[in-house]
């Protein structure tokens, strides 16, 4: 049985490793945040901005050349259709009305892609609130459209430009930002990362994902259960949304894709369920990619929103305990699965999403199989990238 | 009694704490500084052990770590320097470091290790109060380590009250809602904030940190409390000085006490 537990934690992973400068903040959210989403004047607004601003349900698209390709059956989770390009805006949606609740004045965020950073200042413009996003140095050069997006959202893009300069840092940042700004911020963590409450408080927002599959899947198929999900994980936000109504159905396969760079052993990789040990980061005790004295190592990935040295503690429980399998996408094969899904179906995914598209090449299945694949994101952020790489691949 | 112990019995006011970076600006420039700095007559020395995410931690200090990381400095080099000072000075040694550091060393061969060399206090700020009270407070008492907890502006009474019975040695009053290294002047807010925590009549001694920089902010700091802590300041000193360090401590102590 997959939960968690009073104190937030998924089994040996999960808490709350917070400066007590943070304590009062992250208490008050705690006290908050289960309680506001069972109200059901909170539902009602949350479910009507996810219909009318953010476009949902999104649609479940039975991907007919793919599968063929594959010689399977699978279906197509259209998050990329949600309102500015990426799942990431089910969660802010939520946490902009808790921050609404808490009274707070003033809206932080990280981003790595940029995907979050863009669904934080769409839905502060949308709410009338000031918005900083910490954004790693490195980050800025290579998502350059959403830096722009941001900035015409009315948002402010601060460069993280300590240790790798990219998501990790982006978020120390931010966390130094809500130490310094504690009465009238809210930080709106975008992944399932950070410390209790935050990993479960995001995976309830995107637990929306798996929500419809549910029932979209009936309706198609006459069942609700795929045989395998298969999502890309940085922080793991889009994967647990796609997971989180099917975590105890057993029968329904698990697959968490994660970025493997240049190759799990090659140094410059971002694997962490394989190159991380337990420890503690961004406040929460899960796995990350470490030295043995305890200083967290710089990941290395062509996407910017899976460069991240660690994970998120449901995943690093999913992943232990061997209820979802990990499986590692190097840049050059998330690359041509990206080119590929283009030509098949029409869908230029983002390059996060390419990753768990190339784990079809990976994992064995049988041909009568259901498939759900979250396509959590579109990649018109990414097409300065696709460009470059695009003669090597399209011969 | 302990070292901590005896320094707070045998003063009360104006006590000197000084941060550094353990291996800045050079690897080997541990134990000089710490046997500078008590000669000179700081009462309580916090050797900083350098970590790549140090989320509390703001510019000056960051980088300090960064450039310790960059010169070799670990864990384990830090306790074998430490043992080595250990015999030349008696003032009490408090380790500030991350919780991270402690747990892949290993929680109880750290704080064993801590109490071999001779370290008498632990300031763990992401160790969070709930976490050191169900796991760690009967290690700590078995390595007779002091746990330093730190209260804020925003530390509810009831919170103040049990961070009193848990910690040993002092309490770290943050001084304002910062990051380490922010030194605006003190204002009319931090001392209400400071009047108010000296009323409760707390068990432990405080110290106010976070933000005192030179003599007017420790003195000032001084008159709400036993004494007080300084970091980024300190750190900046040691770079513009590194060439003759033990002439920047002293120059930077007297700067301080102003005397």
């Amino acid at each position: 049985m997959i939960s968690i537990s009073e104190e937030g934690y998924y089994g040996r992973f999960g808490g709350a490793f917070i400066p007590e400068m943070l304590h009062p903040n992250v208490e008050e959210i705690r006290k908050t945040y289960v309680e506001m989403i069972k109200d059901e004047a909170f539902q009602k607004q949350f479910r009507q901005l996810l219909r009318d601003y953010v476009g949902r349900p999104t649609p479940l698209f039975l991907a007919e050349r793919l599968s063929e390709k594959y010689e399977t059956n699978i279906y197509l989770k259209r998050e990329d259709l949600c309102h500015t390009g990426a799942h990431k805006v089910n969660n802010t949606i939520g946490q902009i009305l808790l921050a609404q609740r808490l009274g707070k004045k003033r809206i932080i965020a990280e981003t790595g892609a940029g995907q979050h950073g863009v669904a934080t200042a769409t839905v502060c413009a949308l709410m009338g609130l000031p918005c900083v996003v910490y954004m790693g140095a490195v980050d800025i050069e290579r998502q350059q459209p959403n830096v722009s997006r941001m900035k015409m959202l009315g948002a402010e893009v601060r460069p993280a430009t300590s240790g790798s300069q990219t998501l990790k840092d982006a978020t120390n940042e931010a966390i130094r930002d809500w130490i310094n700004n504690p009465e009238d911020t809210h930080y709106i963590i975008g992944s399932v990362v950070g410390p209790h409450p935050y990993p479960d408080m995001v995976a309830r927002f995107q637990s929306v994902i798996s929500e419809e599959i549910k029932w979209q899947l009936e309706a198609a198929t006459g069942k609700s259960n795929p045989d395998l999900i298969i999502a890309c994980v940085g922080g793991g936000s889009n994967a647990a949304g796609a997971f989180y109504h099917y975590l105890n159905e057993d029968n329904v396969r698990l697959i968490a894709v994660e970025a493997s760079g240049l190759g799990v052993d090659s140094g410059e990789s971002a694997a962490t369920s394989v190159l991380g040990t337990e420890g503690i980061i961004h406040g929460s005790r899960t796995l990350l990619m470490q030295t043995p004295d305890g200083q967290i190592i710089e990941p290395y990935s062509i996407s910017a929103g899976l460069d991240y040295p660690g994970i998120g503690p449901m995943h690093a429980h999913l992943i232990q305990s061997g209820r979802a399998e990990a499986v590692h996408i190097t840049d050059r094969e998330a690359l041509a699965a990206a080119y590929d899904l283009s030509k098949r179906e029409g869908i230029i995914p983002a390059l996060e999403t390419a990753h768990a598209f190339a784990a079809l090449e990976k994992i064995a299945y049988q041909k009568s199989d259901v498939i759900v694949i979250n396509l959590s994101g579109r990649g018109d952020k990414d097409l300065d990238t696709y460009i470059k790489h695009f003669e090597e691949f399209n011969e | 009694m302990s070292r901590l112990e005896n320094t707070f019995n045998n003063k009360n006011k104006n006590l000197l704490n000084v941060y550094f970076t353990a291996g800045f600006p050079a690897l080997d420039d541990t134990e000089t500084i710490i046997r500078s700095l008590s000669e000179n007559g700081v009462d309580v020395i916090e050797v900083g052990m350098p970590y790549s995410d140090p989320m509390a931690d703001g510019p000056t200090i960051q980088q300090s770590g960064m450039q310790a990381l960059e010169n070799g400095m670990s864990v384990a080099i830090l306790f074998s320097q430490l043992k080595k000072i250990r015999n030349q000075v008696d003032t009490p040694l408090v380790l500030m470091g991350y919780f991270n550091q402690v747990m892949q060393f290993g929680e109880e061969v750290f704080l064993a290790r801590c109490q071999e060399v001779g370290v008498d206090g632990l300031i763990l700020p992401d160790l969070p109060l709930s976490v050191y009270e169900a796991e760690y407070q009967d290690l700590f008492k078995k390595y007779d380590l002091a746990p330093i907890f730190l209260i804020t502006p925003q530390t509810s009474e009831e919170r103040i009250r049990k961070i009193d019975q848990l910690s040993k040695g002092f309490i770290y009053v943050v001084s304002s809602a910062a990051i380490t290294g922010n030194s605006k002047e003190i204002s009319p807010e931090q001392l209400a904030y400071f009047e108010r925590i000296e009323n409760m009549n707390l068990r432990l001694p405080r110290m106010i940190g976070f933000g005192i920089s030179d003599h007017q902010s420790f003195s000032t700091a001084c008159k709400y409390a036993d004494g007080a802590i300084i970091g980024s300041a300190f750190i900046r000193a040691l770079e513009n000085g590194k060439e003759d360090l033990d002439k920047t401590i002293k120059t930077f102590v007297k700067g301080i006490r102003n005397n």
